[in-house]
């Protein structure tokens, strides 16, 4: 391995901004004649807006605008989007209701924008909007599924009768039917998969400058993908138009999903920019994003699982109600459908699968991506029904796993997804050793000698990422392609730049990128500088999120690097007068093999940019593109298993011991793949622990502020112990597989798992409060 | 209407500054608008996640908890003015080598604590402590594994230091 290269846990290359202040994030960037915008906010889940008066706040120190949704109507800018069709079963499209940036008629829940008031400073926009009078005619709300769907339930958009946005499904339904008919064993089980807000840590920002003279905007933004937001703003806000419009995401405070989206903040900014002739930023404060970021999960399910009399699976039926919130953000359709059902497989043999899901409006945030999108919500209904399973046959549900393991690949499921390689065994044997499985009926009992209830929970997962050919996801409804680019600049000197179309806000890539350039010349990766970021320096991208920057933006690196090395050995062949076949590429030197004669890279470069000695017809310049576009998605899997302690008395619980195996394919710096895992291990006990949004019945967020949301703090999570496993995804260049959202995915059912299986009782739900698992424990005994 | 300022001096990172600020000016603000010193971050606006940790006197507070009057006269020290130029402090350095950082945003807060957390137990650091020590610093991104094993592999390299000196 190279120092630098594939494999190294190379130290990261952007920390040192990061940890001496300097990192640069949208609220520290300041531009002179800077304004700031504060949004006035519905405090009602529902209601219609009957008149807005901005006299007095008009009349406030340092106010120089207030703009209301009325203004974005007149100006024709357009409403959001959401850029996924799904159909329902009966053929229809699904039913969007109108969402303006700024609310001109009716709000559908608390949070949403009005009016925004632009003052001088932070205080005088934030004095401005306080005296902003809106007149409110309060409507009923519904503020949850169950509420919504109910019989004479409070409609919110007139486009949606009974709230329904779509009612989809995948699967054979017959087939599901004649498979259960036949069954030996059936469990059922109803679930739900509690609401979540994301979170990154650096709240949404917008800084907006408008230049007449140019007629051009520029917007530094919080953005996972900076040219997808380009794109939407421009082509369907009416803005600005995209050769028009510079979107720079700089260094950007995690994501996790919540920053893939294009939000009205965002939008508005823009347009106040050009409205009030001053640059405009907007940064939201926490209460804010609680409000206004797009929220994740929130199902409510209902599953069976059959089985044969030798307990192999045989069919599994699931009815899922998704909660939408109160619009459609950007890809929300995608997340209950696509990403969710054709997971249903999990790492098990089904043969058949049904599953209808029923998308749901309702009086609150929206709801979209959160990392793993789609994929936890599967994973988790999965692992409680086998571990169900288990208790119900009495085997050891590690064995009964391994019994409906897919074994052979290419595994075509029932639902879409064709399985290209896994080795689900070896992540199973891996974590039962590492776990000491054998020894836990003796740590059980010594436990219980010390009062204590110990149980062990296990969690097989399996995810798809990597996403997506551009021509699959384009037949299942997707408004984009999904492929990645990437350009490789080699300049004069021999130095590299990178520009990608990925977006880094915490994975590293400054690092990893220049890893797999490094290994392939033979060069320091300090002489690589990975760009990416911002739309003028960049080709278009399709930005970062669902575990796809390795599988899919380093496969474009990758394709551009070979273009580029082709060039540079047929120069190196011209003037070494070798065969082009000769040249191989050592230690950061183009060199004719089995001799001493070679060039190094920078003379290399220097050659193709002076252009003196270049072979007959070759183009100066050592400059090289290329549109990677996937083959597959690609299938990360492994095994989670947890070992928690339960105090009776607190319904506490602690961990004694948290193993993760995953199969991730080709790592290329396995300290940054560990610490991506470490984070999804947090977020997903998060999940199983500690979070839950919580509106009350009047569409109020109670759960707005640290106070009440319950972040997963130091104290709440253990350390980790992590292996990996490896089978090398077939589809990609260096058989990327992606690790960005697996322990998010994976973690919430083992603890749930090694919880009910402490206590003795099956009836728990997300999150496991003590106050939940200390009355679950008082159940079980009656 | 005028805005009613005042003025406050304080040092901060060594260099003595003052600045004419209405009295509902919190310190980051300060520190952030008036000084441009940005590694100082904003996470909350409940006074729980640390992002916005400085050391007031020697002491780690945060600095959306102080209001600038209050630290009138006092010392200042943000993430920029730890270690000397083109220096790290220890802290900083095994934030880096033990990959105890992600995004960074929390990044600042979680040395700026971990600085002072040392300077309070010394040696007698162990996991347990460090977890329970960092209860007022969110991070979303790393699951606090590598933070811990950074704050435990700085309290090891300052001991060592401060034996050599
Ligand atoms: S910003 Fe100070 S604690 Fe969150
Ligand atoms: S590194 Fe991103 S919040 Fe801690």
């Amino acid at each position: 391995m190279k120092a630098d290269g594939i494999g190294a846990r190379l130290a990261r290359k952007e920390d040192k901004r990061f940890i001496t202040g300097k990192g640069r994030y949208v609220d520290d960037v300041r531009v002179h004649g800077m304004t700031y915008a504060h949004f006035v906010r519905s405090p009602h889940a529902h209601a219609r807006v009957k008149g807005i008066d901005i006299s007095e706040a008009m009349g406030r120190p340092g106010v120089l605008a207030v703009l209301t949704g009325r203004e974005l109507v007149d100006d024709k800018i357009g409403n959001l989007i959401c850029g996924w069709m799904v159909h329902s079963k009966d053929g229809s499209p699904m039913k969007m209701g109108a969402w303006p940036a700024m609310a001109p008629e009716t709000v559908r829940f608390v949070g949403q924008a009005v009016a925004v008031v632009i003052g001088e400073t932070r205080n005088q926009a934030r004095d401005g909007a306080e005296a902003v009078i809106v007149d409110y005619e309060v409507l009923p709300a519904a503020a949850d599924i169950k509420a919504a769907i109910a019989p004479g339930a409070p409609q919110l958009h007139p486009e949606a009768a009974g709230n329904a946005v779509f009612n989809w499904s995948i699967g054979d339904d017959k087939a599901v039917d004649a498979a259960m008919s036949k069954a030996a064993h059936k469990v059922t089980f109803e679930l739900e998969n509690n609401r979540l807000i994301p979170n990154a840590m650096e709240p949404r920002a917008a800084l907006a400058e408008y230049n007449e003279a140019e007629e051009h905007f520029t917007l530094h933004t919080t953005s996972q993908n900076p040219h997808v937001a380009r794109l939407v703003l421009s082509a369907f806000y009416n803005i600005a138009q995209e050769h028009k419009l510079r979107v720079i995401a700089p260094d950007v405070g995690g994501g996790f999903g919540s920053k893939i989206f294009i939000y009205p903040e965002e939008m508005v900014a823009l347009w106040a920019s050009k409205k009030v002739g001053r640059p405009v930023k907007w940064t939201s404060d926490r209460t804010e994003a609680f409000l206004t970021d797009a929220h994740g999960r929130d199902h409510l399910t209902k599953a069976t699982m059959a089985f044969d009399a030798n307990h192999k699976i045989l069919a599994l039926r699931v009815d899922t109600h998704a909660n939408f919130g109160a619009y459609m953000s950007l890809f929300s359709s995608s997340v209950p459908t696509y990403l969710y059902a054709t997971l249903l497989s999990g790492q098990y043999n089904i043969p058949n699968i049904y599953a209808e899901v029923t998308g749901v409006y309702t009086n609150t945030a929206p709801i979209d991506a959160y990392r793993g999108a789609g994929r936890p919500e599967a994973s988790y209904l999965l692992e409680r029904l086998i571990e169900t399973a288990a208790r119900t046959f009495k085997v050891d549900p590690a064995e009964l796993r391994r019994k409906n393991f897919i074994t052979s690949f290419p595994h075509q499921t029932p639902v879409i997804m064709a399985y290209d390689i896994g080795d689900f065994n070896a992540s199973l044997d891996a974590a039962l050793k590492e776990i000491d499985y054998a020894g836990f009926p003796a740590r059980k009992e010594k436990a219980k000698k010390e009062g204590k209830l110990r149980g062990i929970g296990f969690s097989c997962y399996i995810e798809a990422c990597g996403i997506a050919p551009s021509k699959a996801v384009g037949s299942l409804g997707a408004g984009v392609g999904l492929w990645e680019s990437a350009e490789v600049r080699v300049n004069p000197v021999g130095t590299i730049e990178v520009l990608t179309g990925s977006h880094s806000h915490g994975q590293g890539h400054e690092t990893t990128f220049a890893q797999v350039v490094a290994d392939r010349l033979g060069i320091p990766a300090n002489q690589i500088q990975i760009v990416h970021g911002d739309t003028d320096k960049v080709q278009f991208g399709m930005g970062t999120y669902g575990s796809r920057s390795g599988a899919v933006g380093i496969s474009a690196i990758v394709k551009a690097m070979e273009k580029v090395e082709a060039k540079a050995k047929k120069i190196a062949a011209h003037q070494l007068e070798a065969s082009e076949s000769d040249i191989v590429i050592e230690n950061g030197t183009f060199k004719v093999t089995g001799t001493d004669r070679l060039m190094p890279l920078a003379s290399v470069a220097l050659a193709a940019y002076t252009g003196h000695n270049l072979p007959d017809g070759m183009e100066p310049g050592l400059k090289e593109g290329a549109f990677y576009d996937p083959t597959n998605f690609t299938f990360p899997s492994g095994t989670y298993v947890c070992e928690v302690d339960v105090d009776a008395a607190t319904g506490k619980t602690s961990f004694v011991d948290f193993v993760a195996v995953d199969d991730f394919g080709r790592l290329i710096n396995p300290m940054i793949v560990e610490g991506q895992v470490h984070g999804g291990l947090v977020q997903g006990i998060g999940q199983a622990l500690l979070e839950r949004a919580v509106y009350d019945n009047s569409g109020q967020l109670v759960t707005a502020s640290y106070m009440d949301y319950a972040m997963p703090r130091a104290e709440d999570v253990p350390s980790f112990k992590l292996q990996h496993t490896t089978t090398l995804c077939p589809g990609n260049p260096l058989g990327i597989k992606g690790c960005g959202e697996a322990g998010a995915i994976g973690a919430p059912a083992a603890v749930i798992n090694a919880i009910t299986d402490a206590i003795g009782n099956n009836s728990l739900e997300m999150p496991a409060t003590p106050d939940r698992v200390w009355h679950a424990i008082q159940s079980g005994r009656a | 209407m005028t805005i009613v300022t005042r003025k406050v001096s304080l040092t901060v990172n060594g260099k003595a500054v003052s600045a004419d600020v209405e009295d509902r000016t919190l310190l980051v603000h300060l520190l952030r608008d008036n000084l441009g010193l940005t590694g100082t971050h904003v996470g909350c606006d409940t006074s729980q996640c640390g992002a916005c940790t400085v050391h007031i006197d020697g002491r780690a507070v945060k600095s959306c908890t102080v209001l600038v009057g209050q630290a009138d006269g006092s010392n200042v020290t943000t993430i920029e003015g730890l270690a000397g130029h083109n220096e790290l402090h220890p802290m900083q350095a095994a934030f880096r080598d033990n990959h105890g950082l992600q995004c960074g945003y929390c990044t600042p807060g979680m040395i700026m604590a971990a600085v002072d957390m040392v300077r309070r137990h010394g040696g007698k650091l162990d996991e347990a402590t460090v977890r329970q020590e960092l209860e007022g610093n969110i991070c979303r991104c790393t699951g606090y594994h590598n933070i811990v094993k950074s704050v435990l592999d700085a309290a090891g390299r300052m001991e060592m230091a401060s034996a050599a000196e």
